[in-house]
């Protein structure tokens, strides 16, 4: 008699994978260690993988190699995405695994049809409702962080009614086939009805709201999993599927208070509507501008200077321009550091690997509770490509909508200096009063060319 | 109720409150490696495509099945990829000194 079951050896690797899982998010808390983490997940993987092929339900592997190597050309490319395309590559990948875990509880309920209880059916169901609507909505997402779908909210009236509905319904369904599990057709018809919710819930989300979606969706994604694990009794999904989950609605809790925005808010409320009462009360107000030669001489002049840059700076490509911006006020001596909002850029933490990127050393950028309090010791904050983040009505102004968001209190340094195309408000058409303080000087132009230029000009006036 | 349900409950509430503890820890820096690592990991519904591939029970269950496979798979392997590209770009001023 052998110690261990077939099963029981597969279910101890199981367990070792769920232990290396925990630990990889454990070493991710630090920047020094993170790497640690990629490869205990990796290993992981590897030794749950190689346990599951061995497994001796497994009577024929041909198509599990060819899907394993289709699954290998499909990931390599999603991993070399560059940068500034992470977030949809994000999107991408909530939507295979949420794709994933549908098909599976899908396959799984054709081959258990004859012998359903109604316990498992009503898990199935669940499992590939919210599986299928991650399914879509993921994708949705992508087409909008990818430009291809429109990113302002698209709205029309009785939206939430319709999509509510669309969701009774499939939950009617679900309700239905519990006590009818043979329905196959009415099944199918549940299936293509979750499809449809998850793209009506993204699509009248806007561009900006995406970093709280796309943790939304991430935490869907690992929901769907985790249910899959109920629904085969795989713990090593549970666990997996938990961790997933509960990250995903840690990164969105803290998006929501990023934005000072409730859940319901986020899903249900185009943020596009508000803006009509806010831009009312306008009136005729001047703001200074400056050229690159000026900046440059009070950056230059400076001890401490703060840099908060926003998406814009993403969009225009500037970040090694900033570099070396970075490198050159370093080396005169100026004290640089950055000073990045949780919202800034279009996921969680987008910011920062966009600099990190750029081999801007991670130590220099400071989230916003560590670098608010140091702001009044700041002798010139510059802005690159951020806006609303910035806007002192936020704090001052209670009817303005963004009224108790918290925000870089850019205000409260010496100068402050605003990389901007335009006056024109920012996503949520709302006037930034910022631009119009006595300390405030407006750099008009790309960010990636007056970058540049100031380079150029601290350049030059160090060698006169 | 199934007896296994409750024990996969358990183990479900359990990875909830670890998961919540440890990646409340992780540095706000790093918050889009975390989100590229958890699907990475996430993407381990890739053994329970590959059983139900290979079980071979019927056409439609291979077929979803390696479908299943193919995407949990480039997940797996997209997720490491780039969390780990990302993560190396992570650098200390103190190192890079010219």
């Amino acid at each position: 008699m052998t110690l261990f079951t077939p099963q029981q050896l597969i279910d101890f690797a199981y367990l070792v994978a769920a232990a290396l899982f925990i630990l990889a998010l454990r070493w991710l808390s630090s920047p020094s260690t993170a790497r640690r983490g990629v490869l205990s997940g990796e290993i992981g993987a590897v030794i749950a993988v190689v346990a599951t092929l061995c497994h001796f339900e497994i009577i024929q592997y041909q198509w599990i190699v060819v899907a394993l190597v289709v699954g290998a050309m499909v990931g390599v490319p999603l991993g070399l995405v560059p940068m500034t395309a992470v977030p949809q590559r994000t999107a991408v990948s909530h939507a295979c695994g949420a794709l994933a875990a549908a098909l599976i509880g899908i396959a799984e309920y054709y081959v258990r049809i004859p012998h359903l209880t109604k316990f498992m059916m009503t898990e199935i169901a669940l499992e590939v409702i919210t599986g299928s609507l991650t399914f879509t909505g993921s994708l949705i997402a992508a087409g909008k962080l990818q430009e291809i779908l429109p990113q302002r909210p698209i709205t029309y009236k009785g939206q939430n009614l319709v999509s509510l509905s669309v969701l009774g319904a499939a939950i009617l369904m679900a309700l239905w086939l519990v006590f009818h599990p043979a329905s196959t057709h009415l099944f199918s018809v549940m299936v293509v009805v979750s499809l449809i919710f998850g793209a009506l819930l993204v699509t009248p989300i806007g561009g900006a709201d995406m970093p709280t979606v796309i943790s939304l969706l991430n935490s869907y994604a690992g929901l769907s999993a985790a249910l899959l694990g109920f629904v085969l009794n795989s713990k090593v999904l549970v666990v997996a599927g938990a961790l997933d989950g509960s990250s995903g609605f840690i990164l969105s809790v803290i998006m929501c208070k990023a934005m000072n925005r409730s859940f319901t808010n986020v899903m249900f409320g185009a943020f596009g509507q508000v803006q009509a009462s806010a831009v009312a009360g306008k009136e005729e107000r001047t703001a200074r501008s400056a050229t690159a030669e000026e900046a440059a001489a009070i950056l230059g002049a400076a001890n401490a200077v703060v840099i908060v840059p926003g998406y814009g700076m993403a969009v225009a490509q500037a970040q090694h321009k900033v570099r070396e911006l970075y490198d050159s006020l370093t080396k005169r001596g100026v004290e640089v550091k950055f000073g990045i909002h949780p919202v800034a850029g279009r996921m969680p933490g987008h910011m920062n690997v966009l600099l990190a990127e750029a081999d801007i050393p991670y130590d220099k950028l400071m989230d916003m509770d560590t670098v608010n309090p140091e702001m009044p010791q700041m002798d010139v904050a510059l802005i690159i490509g951020a806006n609303d983040v910035t806007n002192p009505a936020a704090r001052t102004d209670p009817g303005s909508p963004i009224y108790g968001m918290p925000i870089l209190n850019v205000d409260k340094a010496r100068t402050v200096m605003v990389i901007k195309r335009s006056m024109s408000p920012g996503f949520a058409g709302i006037d930034n009063e910022l631009y119009y303080l006595d300390k405030t000087l407006m750099l008009f132009g790309d960010a990636k060319t007056f970058v540049g230029n100031i380079v150029r000009e601290l350049g030059a006036g160090g060698q006169g | 109720m199934p007896s296994d349900f409750i024990s996969n409950l358990y183990v479900f509430i359990l990875a909830g409150f670890v998961g919540f503890e440890v990646i409340r820890r992780v540095s706000p820096l790093l918050h889009t490696p975390l989100m590229s690592l958890t699907n990475a990991l996430d993407a381990i519904v890739v053994v329970a495509a590959i059983i139900i591939t290979g079980r071979h029970e019927s056409p439609l269950s291979t077929i979803l099945g390696a479908v299943a496979v193919a995407a949990a798979f480039s997940n797996m392997v997209g997720g490491f990829l780039i969390t780990d590209r990302m993560l190396r770009m992570f650098k200390l001023s103190k190192t890079k000194k010219p």
